[in-house]
């Protein structure tokens, strides 16, 4: 932890913003809390399945910007070439940094106002300021505490009020360096009835290993809409946290769709609070791996009436992998009328491989409808025999039963070229034989 | 053709059937009914090669060969395709997909090319119309959400659709109305043809009334204790299984 202190004072006047005391005193708070909780660690309840303690034997400096684009190696192009979709507006983080060359701000259309936080915290920085850390709990563990002192840049993204972006933003993170951190901020501000579809990509070249701490601060105003996608195909060395805390006003809309597959340990948060009337819906798939760690903590916060809540979470794990799901609803004392529902169900393809999944409904008000549900398991005996006595051999039923049972969850991507993107993914991660994307 | 001998399975070292010898020529169809517990469903399970029975002793040959040295899906490649009594749900899999996978799982086996997708589609069309489907359950997943009845439709499509030559139907009249089982026994009777035989489980009598065996066979306690042809299934509804139980009890040595 003194290396972190240490690192701090050296680094903190380089840090956008640092000649603003509300910034400074928010980078201050956040080491603070960084430096009394350290990194979490398994004691904590809320990481109890997950041990990021390979990530405390290094130090992870934030990844300073690429200097020029002549340091871009050819691997950011072939991700981008990779990951780009088509007909969105383009925002692009090389390290945590903004990349003015690679994104395509030119093209958003007004009102819509996209930018970087680094850039804003010396042109404008109380459009951050006015943002940043409103969505945080003040018991925020020893992570988030981390990107609050070392975060060095981010995306700024404001929908105002009525505003509906016609084609969805994407933003992509591309890691390059080995054993630096990325640390970004990211805010996003929906105005009243506004809508805007956000596709996410965290990606770095295989083999690559690297600290990802990204946090994300999301408020989507009354009756706005925020349709949010996220793709984690971090490199196989990498790790991976990644946090996004909502709050959504009255009859705020938020639908989030998780694609977990990549890094060596991955932590996602996805923290809502609804406001009246809102909705909520979160729809997850993680896969595993050889060794790899993949944790999902989501929390579901009803603080007024009427809102409506549906989770619905599936993880595959393979080899030794081992996958968490951790999904907590709480329904406060005046959220009445509250519906909420949560679905977690997972598939163990080998003896080796684990999950642990822990529901949790905390219920303070009377006049709700609240349901949960969790299963582990391997394939059906009895599917199997059922594609077996119709010709198709042991191992493609296998695969085909598995494909189904993730690609179940892809198919409820509402955008084609993401759904696509996904489920070549997907493919790409399970053996072929029996699965025939051009059946599909 | 089919040749059961002296069929002896367990399940859990519990003995089901006891001696089982039947013959099943190519044409023919025969009817194997009996009360529950009579051991019919393992016949049709060990027949498909389902997991968990053992052959204790005896043999059945198909075609000359060994059946149950092969593989279920081997079975099906070679042309034995079961009906299932309880049709398996599969969500994801579409059944447009199903059945193009197994198609061609088999034609492989058979040495033919995939069949296009143009060609695929015309011939899966003219087959849904044989079982009156809509073409939308082509679409949806593998008897997710169907019905009882669309079920066991569904279960004669992929036979139309597999072109077996040993159809085992196990129990399909079961839950099923007049009205689709009709449409199941039409759908059955189109399929007869030279050189294919089939198996009928079934409880009731009235499948029969639809689908005409040429022999029907009384199985209690694990064996044969009756054969003959039609006439012995009407003979069945009339006096019901307690007579069969009885002449069972007094052959068993």
């Amino acid at each position: 932890m003194n290396a972190y202190l240490q690192l701090f004072d050296e680094i903190a006047p380089q840090l956008p913003g640092s000649h603003r005391p509300l910034m400074q005193f928010a980078r201050g708070a956040a080491l603070a809390r960084f430096s009394a909780e350290g990194f979490p660690s398994p004691r904590e309840e809320e990481w109890r399945y997950t041990n990021i303690s390979p990530i405390e034997k290094k130090l992870f400096k934030p990844a300073p910007a690429v200097a020029a684009a002549t340091e871009l190696n050819g691997a950011v192009d072939e991700l981008l070439e990779r990951f780009g979709l088509a007909d969105t507006d383009r925002v692009v983080l090389v390290n945590g940094h903004f990349s003015a060359a690679l994104s395509r701000l030119d093209a958003i259309p007004e009102p819509l106002f996209v930018e970087s936080v680094g850039h804003l915290l010396h042109s404008d920085p109380e459009r951050v300021e006015s943002l940043i850390n409103h969505n945080l709990d003040r018991n925020a563990h020893g992570l988030i505490g981390y990107n609050g002192a070392f975060f060095n840049d981010g995306v700024l993204i404001d929908v105002p009020a009525g505003y509906r972006a016609e084609r969805p933003l994407q933003i992509l993170h591309i890691a390059t360096r080995p054993d630096t951190a990325l640390v970004s901020r990211n805010l996003i501000q929906l105005g009243e009835n506004s809508h805007l579809q956000m596709i996410e990509c965290y990606l770095g070249p295989e083999g690559v290993g690297y600290l990802t701490a990204a946090v994300t601060e999301a408020a989507v105003g009354e009756q706005a809409r925020l349709d949010y996608y996220r793709l984690q195909q971090e490199s196989d060395k990498a790790y991976h946290f990644n946090g996004l805390y909502v709050r959504q006003d009255a009859g705020a809309r938020f639908t989030h769709h998780n694609v977990d597959f990549g890094g060596l340990l991955a932590r996602a948060e996805i923290h809502t609070e609804l406001g009246e009337g809102a909705e909520c819906q979160l729809t997850g798939l993680f896969l595993g791996r050889g060794r790899q760690h993949v944790d999902n903590h989501t929390l579901i916060q009803h603080r007024a009436p009427h809102g409506t809540s549906s989770e619905n979470y599936r993880g595959v794990l393979a080899d030794r992998a081992r996958g968490v799901f951790q999904g907590r609803i709480v329904v406060h004392p005046k959220a009445q009328k509250t519906q909420a529902d949560m679905s977690n169900r997972n598939l163990l393809l080998s003896d080796d491989a684990e999950v642990d999944t822990k529901p949790q409904l905390e219920i303070l008000a009377d006049d709700v409808k609240c349901s949960h549900g969790v299963t582990v398991g391997q394939l059906d005996a009895e599917s199997v025999f059922y594609l077996q006595s119709r010709g198709v051999d042991e191992e493609s039923a296998r695969n085909m039963l598995t494909f189904a049972f993730a690609n179940e969850m892809v198919e409820k991507i509402e955008l084609p070229a993401l759904k696509d993107l996904v489920q070549a993914q997907l493919l790409d991660r399970f053996p072929q034989s029996g699965i025939r994307r051009d059946w599909l | 053709m089919l040749k059961i001998e002296n069929l002896h399975v367990s399940v859990e070292d519990k003995p089901i059937l006891k001696g089982i010898s039947l013959t099943v020529k190519p044409g023919e169809v025969h009817a194997i009914m009996g009360p529950n517990g009579s051991g019919k469903s393992t016949l049709s399970h060990i027949l498909a090669g389902r997991d968990g029975y053992r052959v204790t002793s005896g043999s059945v040959s198909y075609h000359g060969q060994d059946l149950l040295a092969m593989a279920p899906e081997q079975r099906a490649r070679e042309g034995v395709f079961l009906a299932f009594q309880y049709p398996v749900e599969i969500p994801g899999v579409s059944n447009i997909y199903l059945l193009k996978a197994a198609l061609n799982a088999i034609r492989k086996h058979r040495g033919l090319n995939e069949l296009d997708a143009m060609d695929f589609l015309t011939m899966i069309k003219s087959k849904v119309k044989l079982v009156e489907m809509d073409e939308q359950f082509l679409y949806r997943a593998v008897n997710e959400g169907f019905s009882g009845g669309e079920k066991k439709r569904n279960e004669i499509l992929q036979m139309a659709v597999l072109e077996p030559h040993l159809c085992i139907l196990d129990e399909t009249d079961s839950g099923l109305d007049i009205d689709a089982l009709k449409i199941v026994s039409d759908g059955v009777n189109s399929l007869r043809a030279p050189d294919r035989f089939f198996i009928l489980v079934t409880h009731y009598q009235r499948l029969l009334d639809h689908i005409k065996p040429d022999f029907v066979h009384v199985l209690a306690h694990g064996r044969i204790v009756k054969s003959g042809g039609p006439e012995l299934a009407l003979d069945l509804e009339s006096r019901g299984y307690g007579w069969i139980d009885q002449a069972s009890l007094e052959a068993r040595p």
